[in-house]
């Protein structure tokens, strides 16, 4: 089996990073320790966690009413390093309401509860690694980092690929956002052209005419290295 | 290489809002084998709980098999996945219940005792830890080619020890004197 390539650090976000508070007491201290990728990791859960439900994709259609907002279409590709398409594997998504507030017992933000949104899906790509998702843009929304600290607008995204070394859990921004500056969480991929990729391209063919704006969102995952691994 | 990894960034607190929409529990009900339990706490560096953890789980069934199409000896038993996850509760606890998973292959023709792979993810973490948890009562602990790279002192903080039949306690420390060995894989 081919092994895959490991991250380029400048991608990958410190997990010690000052700026943002929480992760002070949280980071390892001491250097990972480096292992060969065996069979248990180049395995992993390639269908994701379940099946997707016909509706899964669309956040909009999970409850009798419409939820408040401006309604978005968010579709894109998984691909690998190697520009392959990642087929058949689960993307899933969670954000807050259109106020900024999460269906989450911990969120204290003091902004309106939206009982038609709960903010979750799960879709699978086909097999060009394409998905789709019909939401509501997500609000900014304050969080305690910092003096006057705003998240900006943003959905989470967990994708699994083929393997447990292709897991990635991130988050998307919008194009435009005058938070993206200011926000410790964006700014802490070292990497401007990387930091980047987390913006989502307005995208007038991923509109729906008269119902939603399109967003454009490619995700790419670890590719395998070129030649297999001694056994 | 032509395309730039997509950058990881935190899962936040608010990843529950996901997990209430999980189906199936990490429980695997339908599949022959051992029942076992692992429980513990996940603790920050100073010693606190940390109640929004995710921690995800990957094993293979009671034969050492992977659910995966690259499994080459044969597919794993029917109904069996081999993934779960769940969140930490508000004292940091979490509790994963599963099947004894069975030794798999390692690097040159080694075999590694039972393990399960997690990858923890929490508010604070920028991109998921990746640990081992060993069964702390099963064979070939000795000789596993994983647990062999890790200084001798930490190997403690990979291995879950037996409490009763089937019971296992894994605490987690994030980091501090009991920091758990986190992988680079
Ligand atoms: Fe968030």
């Amino acid at each position: 089996m081919r092994t895959y390539r490991r991250p380029d650090p400048a991608v990958l976000p410190p997990n010690d990073h000052p700026p943002y508070r929480s992760t002070a007491l949280r980071h390892p201290r001491e250097p990972l320790v480096i292992i060969p990728q065996t069979l248990s990791e180049l395995t992993g859960p390639v269908y994701g966690h379940q099946a997707p439900g016909p509706l899964d994709h669309d956040l909009t259609r999970q409850h009798p009413g419409a939820p408040l907002g401006e309604r978005i279409v968010v579709a894109g590709r998984v691909l690998d390093e190697d520009d392959r398409p990642v087929s058949d594997t689960v993307v899933e998504v969670w954000q807050a309401n259109a106020a900024g507030r999460y269906a989450h017992r911990a969120d204290t933000h003091d902004a309106s509860v939206d009982p038609n949104f709960s903010g979750a899906g799960r879709v699978r790509t086909n097999g060009a690694g394409r998905f789709r998702f019909v939401t509501i843009k997500p609000g900014a929304y304050p969080w305690q980092n910092h003096e006057n600290a705003w998240r900006p607008a943003h959905i989470h995204f967990s994708v699994f690929g083929p393997s447990f070394l292709t897991r990635l859990v991130t988050q998307m921004y919008f194009p435009g956002d005058p938070l993206l500056g200011l926000d410790p969480i964006f700014n802490a991929v070292p990497d401007v052209d990387a930091r980047h990729r987390l913006v989502a391209r307005f995208d007038l063919a991923e509109t729906e005419p008269g119902v939603a704006l399109g967003y454009r969102f490619d995700i790419v995952l670890r590719g395998r290295d070129e030649t297999p691994r001694e056994e | 290489m032509a395309r730039t990894l997509t950058p990881w960034q935190t899962v936040g607190p608010f990843f529950d809002v996901l997990l209430r929409h999980d189906r199936v529990s990490p429980a695997v009900t339908d599949v022959p084998g051992a029942r076992i339990r692992i429980q513990g706490v996940v603790r920050d560096g100073a010693g606190t709980s940390v109640p929004d953890a995710m921690l995800e789980f990957w094993q293979p069934d009671p034969e050492g098999r992977w659910a995966h199409p690259d499994e080459s000896r044969g597919p794993a038993m029917d109904g069996f996945g081999g993934y779960g996850r769940c969140a930490t509760d508000g004292e940091g606890r979490f509790r994963f219940e599963t099947i004894r998973p069975g030794q798999t292959p390692g690097p040159g023709g080694a075999t590694q005792a039972a393990h399960l792979l997690v990858g923890l993810f929490a508010r604070g973490l920028f991109t998921r830890l990746v640990t081992r948890i060993y069964l702390g009562d099963g064979p070939g602990l000795g000789a596993d080619p994983v647990l062999s790279r890790v200084p001798a002192a930490r190997r403690a903080t990979l291995i879950a020890s037996a409490d009763g039949a089937g019971e296992y306690i894994h605490d987690l420390y994030l980091q501090g004197p009991q920091e758990t060995v986190f992988f680079d894989v």
